[in-house]
């Protein structure tokens, strides 16, 4: 059965024989965040995929893993192309390194999870709060529903680590 | 990923010189064209033509890209009245234009036709537009969509936002180094009849300029225009049977990516793009190194893709990007001239090919700028770069490099030398 929903007045659809992200995002709308684990060498893939992409194998375990990371790079997003973002610019879009299998299995590889910056609550991030968030902020992942049994996952400052001062555009 | 199979640069030595850019043709550059992707593509087409002296029996292949936002091949032949050996239409945007001259070379190799027309028309602004405003902004989310637009990044700016804030980062390169691309191109634009932007701008017009997506000011994105370009390629055994000296062909790489391209910021550095794997086909196949080359079409979508690529193939040190287009190495006049059409941020926006189509010119050493004409068509140069509306033909030009950008993951290039 496909999965829809809707975010920011967005439709979302998660078409039927998208067998990897039905699964993905099913778990999301349980409220656990799980990535695929190769079964035969081990290392986990974001996006979610169809092969494992360090040795071709096709068998996986759906693995859950922490929502914890940190801000690998950003962008800050002040005139908005989709309707649904025109009344939240700045949003900040945030490339965030998991803690899970950092510097594997290469130094320059990391698992990178897309989301934008939100509140506690899973609402985007108003202006003072983006200002506080940039490259070395530690995040938390909220996941937030969008249709039965649906959810995306999302980041927010994580309030229980020591935070950085971050490294933001030198231009505010 | 360490299992990646390298390029077999050995090989391909024997088509380097084989192959030419003899007729390069365009529309004018506006916003509102009025006419259709057909109209203009054949306008464009029929210019390239006239440019290398050619009847429609001349050409017999026919090769196009774009992003479902363009006429087919058969429609424009069959309005010229050329009779097709050989025709494709490819799915694609940026970074195509030198991925298919290879594809040309190749077909001609095979046997398969003898004079290939590459040509891309498209209404970028008053059609779709290629900032993807209007009806794809608003369409449902799914499929890979669903990592990507769900989260407001989309854009081609909000998609490549996190490789360029990241090397400012990396390497402390900053907003007025950046700003600096945009000036000289729009110095060299204000030398070109035909750019839509011909008004000269400073580093504090950029900086002052409103954001689109962090760190991109409006100034450092390119235009949105609407128009066609075209260029032809043949062997270089019928290349001298044309107008102008052929611009010879030493070299092509077709969208190379980087490891991961499904999702190319898995493996990083995120600051390095394509033309990092790129440089290892592009310069060994022509037997040159960046050194050698005169001029670059460095793709420049954004100031940052310039500074990126340029960095990437050699140009200067890794991280070393914003002082290499800053110092005026790459203004008309320097040592190592870009874009000297104004390129993407200033002439007009056709996904690479203006860029190929000028560096053609630059090494007929027949750039089409406001210098007096000598009345058989041709000009004399001042070579003076100094205000608008001057020279814009560069000394010397013998070797050129196009670096063609699709993403961060993915670019093409190709070196031409002078005939």
């Amino acid at each position: 059965m496909s999965l829809t929903g809707e975010y920011l007045g967005m439709p979302l659809a998660v078409d039927d024989l998208d067998l990897e992200n039905l699964e993905y995002f099913r778990a999301c709308g349980r409220g656990e965040f799980r990535l695929q684990r190769c079964k035969n060498c081990g290392l986990l893939r974001y996006p979610p995929g169809t092969a494992c992409p360090w040795c071709t194998n096709l068998e996986f375990d759906w693995t859950p893993v922490e929502g914890k990371g940190t801000v690998h790079s950003y962008g800050e997003v002040h005139q908005a192309i989709q309707p649904s973002f025109r009344a939240h610019t700045p949003y900040q879009v945030l490339l965030v390194d998991l803690d899970t299998q950092k510097g594997q299995p290469s130094p320059d590889e990391a698992i990178r999870v897309i989301g934008n910056l939100v509140t506690p609550d899973g609402e985007l991030a108003p202006p003072e709060l983006v200002k506080r968030c940039g490259i070395g902020s530690h995040v938390r992942m909220i996941l937030v529903p969008v249709g039965e049994g649906f959810a995306i996952p999302q980041w927010t400052l994580d309030e229980d680590a020591e935070q950085p001062e971050p490294w933001r555009y030198p231009q505010e | 990923m360490s299992q990646q199979v390298e390029a077999d640069v050995s090989t391909g030595h024997y088509l380097r010189d084989k192959y030419a850019i003899v007729g390069v043709g365009e529309t004018t550059y506006t916003r509102g064209s009025g006419r259709t992707t057909r109209a203009l593509g054949t306008w464009a087409i029929r210019n390239a033509m006239q440019d290398a002296g050619m009847q429609p029996s001349d050409i017999d292949g026919m090769l196009s890209y774009s992003n479902n936002d363009s006429t087919p091949s058969p429609m424009l032949a069959g309005d010229l009245g050329i009779r097709l050996n050989f025709y494709m239409d490819v799915y694609g945007g940026g970074s195509s234009t030198e991925a298919l001259i290879g594809i040309a070379i190749g077909v001609i190799e095979a046997g398969m036709c003898k004079t290939v027309a590459i040509f891309r028309a498209m209404n970028g602004f008053s059609q779709v537009r290629i900032g993807g405003t209007g009806a794809r902004a608003a369409a449902p989310v799914s499929g890979d969509g669903l990592h990507a637009r769900t989260y407001g990044w989309m854009s081609a700016g909000q998609s490549f936002s996190q490789s360029f804030m990241r090397h400012m980062y990396d390497y402390g390169t900053t907003p007025e180094q950046l700003a600096m691309v945009k000036v000289i191109h729009s110095e060299h634009a204000s030398n070109n009849p035909k750019a839509y932007y011909k008004d000269r701008v400073s580093v504090d017009d950029v900086l002052n300029s409103r954001f689109i997506v962090k760190p991109l000011h409006l100034l450092d994105c390119c235009v949105e225009t609407d128009n066609a370009t075209c260029i032809i390629i043949t062997s270089a055994d019928r290349a001298y049977d044309w107008k102008h000296t052929p611009a010879r062909i030493l070299s092509v790489v077709g969208r190379c990516c980087k490891p991961r391209i499904d999702m190319h910021y898995q493996h990083g550095p995120i600051s390095t793009v394509a033309g990092h794997y790129a440089k290892d086909i592009l310069f060994p196949n022509a037997g040159l190194g960046p050194e050698d080359i005169d001029m670059t079409g460095a793709y420049d979508a954004f100031t940052f893709t310039t500074m990126l690529q340029l960095e990437d193939y050699g140009f200067c040190a890794k991280g070393e990007g914003g002082q290499y287009v800053s110092d005026g190495t790459m203004r008309l006049g320097g040592r190592r001239p870009n874009n000297t059409s104004g390129g993407h941020l200033c002439e007009g926006y056709t996904h690479g090919m203006n860029m190929v189509i000028e560096n053609v010119r630059q090494l007929r050493g027949e750039i089409d700028d406001s210098c007096p004409e000598t009345g058989d068509g041709k000009r004399t140069h001042t070579y003076d770069y100094s205000t608008p509306g001057g020279c814009r033909q560069a000394k010397d030009v013998n070797v050129t490099a196009n670096l063609g950008w699709a993403m961060p993951g993915t670019g093409s290039a190709m070196i031409m030398r002078k005939g």
